[in-house]
């Protein structure tokens, strides 16, 4: 048993070809995606969805140096993104009233890295004290932080501006790469650049002596500390580098949309970025990249079908814990594994399941969207396909309790099947 | 003279109104191989404890190479040249067995939190890590995930990385417990090449292991130890006999 375990490890050792196709190819095939996207000549709502899409990659992929890779539960992520976005739009402010002189020569090209020095120095500043612990009590100090932080966001307004946030200009200082930054096209390719190189970055971190350690002090605190590392010093400086990382993206979002508000600092945002990881999945280093790309579409689009958007995000947040731990990603290598070992019969229990979500879905959204209408007491009604569908009507709750009866009917039946396969 | 290689001076610990450690004086030289030995609950592990930094000392003291440590915390005691092993194995398991070693050789290897070289590209650490695979006998299972181990194997990982950093003093806590005795056998073989030249403390309950491959033996009983010296005076150690060992525990190895 043991001897054919290690046969089949013998030649695990990746070859180049292995190691081109795990860690280049993705990152040509990332960047090549960015390039040619503008090629099909995107509408400018398509455009604004991108530039925001680029936006929470790098944002997520920063989070999950913390939650996948260190292990830190983190609830207060948006400082970071929200201070690095800050510093950008004031030194935008900077180069706006410039007359020559040093701001003079910075073009707003390169706010990103103001927001990653922003971000990375109030990493710094907040992960002394609260690197101390890793658990729940670093869960607590990073949730306590974040109202912290937010509630002073709001105090001083010389900095924040207060509820209306503070403002800047893209459109000042010198060009790189022939780029006005005006039209949104060319915001596109700032975003996608930055984007680009930040996820290059943070992949390059993994692979260093402390991105390798900050795994091992998530995995085995206790055994790090007797190969010599001080496992407070790891968290601390992986923590520096995800704050940088993270104003990194705020400085992307400053030129962006050229405003900033202390909602930006708030917990809503440090919530969403722990969502797009998770759902994406933490595991997996594409996973908040998935994530980022999904949810920011969900934001953007579900948002114009439904105000209960956030309660569908919920729904899927929580089905996603419960049932796909490793997130989307995890689904998606899932069904790549299952596929190759076991050919098609995977492939159908898995369009099998998809069809049970979808049927049981529709009970949902038919109580979800009912609901909705009735609470918001206007007399409007839900009105499917022509179908007219008032909260008293039989048909209504027909078409809420059938579906959700025989949707998860099938799932269990299913997963049934599945572990009298496997027993 | 030069300073022992370790030395507990007067050395307490009590978990509230528990005493575990009750005044434990040890000198032990360089290049010694020691083994400590006593019964289950003796305060073998919490001794390794202390000296390795992970408790700290009710009252007395730790010194490496004379120098004290015994207020220092274990990543400070590891780099002044000391490392240990667990009598649970506690290797990362999400890791393949040689990036295992390898987190072993980063920091000896000058390496410590840099966060500007790709690891893969560390020639002289790929090298070392190489090598101490080789040593131990593992590089056939090099990129196993640790967690696949059969035990012996992860016994031997345990070693490899406590070895991996270049320390002088090792200590290794029941190293084969729950081996065969071919798998012992080898451990031990391991154990000596791998601990050549360093010095050795050990704490085993095999005594076929412990009269083989100590220079010195300690008995320790409820936190105190009864009885220092050389295997055979051990062995004929009335109190020890007494306290210990057992007559039958002693015909196997007399
Ligand atoms: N952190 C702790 N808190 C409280 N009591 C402890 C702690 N660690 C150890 N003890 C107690 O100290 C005593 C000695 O434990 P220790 O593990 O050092 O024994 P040991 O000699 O290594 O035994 P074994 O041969 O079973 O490994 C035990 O009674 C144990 O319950
Ligand atoms: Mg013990």
């Amino acid at each position: 048993m043991s001897d054919m375990a290690t046969e089949n490890f013998a030649n695990l050792a990746p070859s180049n070809a292995q190691k081109f196709r795990m860690r280049v190819l993705p990152f040509v095939l990332f960047a090549a995606v960015a390039v040619l996207i503008p090629l099909f000549g995107p509408s400018r709502s398509a455009y604004s969805l991108l530039n925001a899409i680029g936006i929470n990659i790098v944002f997520a992929l920063s989070y999950n140096m913390l939650l996948g890779r260190a292990g830190l539960l983190s609830f207060g992520h948006a400082v970071y993104f929200g201070l690095g976005g800050y510093a950008a739009l004031h030194a935008m402010g900077m180069i706006e009233n410039a007359d020559g002189g040093f701001w003079g020569s910075v073009p707003v090209f390169a706010m990103p890295l103001v927001g990653f020095a922003g971000g990375a120095l109030a990493g710094a500043v907040i992960g002394w004290p609260s690197c101390r612990r890793a658990g729940t009590a670093f869960a607590m100090i990073s949730l306590g932080v974040a109202e912290l932080i937010a509630a002073m966001g709001f105090m001083f307004g010389s900095i924040f501006g207060g509820e209306e946030g503070i403002s800047g200009d893209r459109m000042n200082g010198p060009e790189v790469f022939g780029l006005s930054l005006g039209p949104i096209g060319e915001v596109y390719w700032f975003i996608a650049f930055w984007t680009v190189l930040a996820a290059l970055l943070i992949f390059a971190f993994t692979r260093t002596p402390l991105g390798r350690m900050s795994e091992a002090t998530r995995d085995n605190p206790q055994r790090v500390e007797f190969v010599g590392y001080d496992p407070t010093r790891v968290r601390y400086l992986v923590f520096i580098a995800a704050g940088g990382f993270a104003g990194l993206a705020g400085g992307m979002s400053a030129v962006n949309y050229e405003i900033f508000t202390p909602e930006a600092l708030s917990l809503l945002p440090s919530g969403f970025v722990l969502i797009m990881t998770y759902v994406g999945g933490a595991r997996y280093f594409a996973g908040p990249v998935l994530g980022a790309i999904v949810l920011t579409y969900m934001q953007s689009n579900l948002s114009d079908f439904t105000e209960a958007w956030l309660l569908y995000l919920g729904l899927l947040f929580i089905t996603i814990v419960m049932y796909a731990p490793n997130g989307l990603a995890g689904i998606v290598a899932g069904l790549w594994n299952g596929t190759r070992a076991t050919g098609m019969a995977y492939l159908k229990t898995w369009a099998a399941r998809v069809v049970a979500i979808a049927i049981a879905m529709v009970g949902v959204i038919v109580l979800v969207e009912v609901a909705v209408r009735k609470s918001n007491g206007y007399g409007e009604v839900f009105e499917p396909f022509g179908l007219h569908l008032t909260p008293g009507s039989p048909l209504t709750w027909a078409l809420v309790i059938v579906p959700l009866i025989v949707g998860l009917g099938l799932l269990r039946h299913l997963a049934r099947d599945e572990q009298e396969a496997g027993a | 003279m030069t300073a022992p290689a370790l030395k507990l001076t007067d050395l307490h610990k009590s978990f509230g109104p528990a005493k575990i450690i009750q005044g434990v004086n040890l000198e032990i030289e360089k290049g010694e191989r020691h083994a400590i030995i006593g019964p289950n609950g003796a305060g073998k592990s919490t001794l390794f404890n202390l000296i390795s930094g992970q408790f700290w000392p009710t009252s007395g003291s730790v010194e490496l190479n004379g120098q004290d440590i015994s207020r220092m915390k274990p990543h400070e005691v590891n780099r002044r040249g000391l490392s240990r092993s667990f009598q649970v194995s506690n290797v990362f398991t999400n890791m393949t067995v040689r990036e295992n070693v390898r987190c072993g050789v980063l920091y000896s290897m000058g390496h410590g939190y840099s966060f500007w070289r790709n690891v893969g590209n560390l020639r002289e650490v790929q090298e070392k890590t190489s090598a101490i695979l080789e040593h131990v006998g593992l590089i056939d299972k090099a990129n196993l995930p640790a967690a696949l181990l059969p035990y012996a194997d992860q016994r031997t990982l345990e070693i490899a990385i406590t070895i991996a950093g270049g320390a002088g003093v090792i200590l290794l806590d029941e190293p084969t417990a729950g081996m065969s005795h071919s798998e012992t056998d080898r451990a031990v073989a391991l154990i000596e090449k791998a601990t050549e030249g360093k010095t050795l403390i050990i704490v085993e309950h095999d005594m076929g292991v412990v009269f083989g491959l100590a220079d010195r033996i300690s008995v320790l009983v409820y936190g105190e130890i009864i009885a220092t010296g050389r295997p055979e005076e051990i062995r004929g150690d009335p109190r020890v006999r007494e306290a210990y060992l057992g007559d039958e525990n002693l015909e196997g190895v007399a």
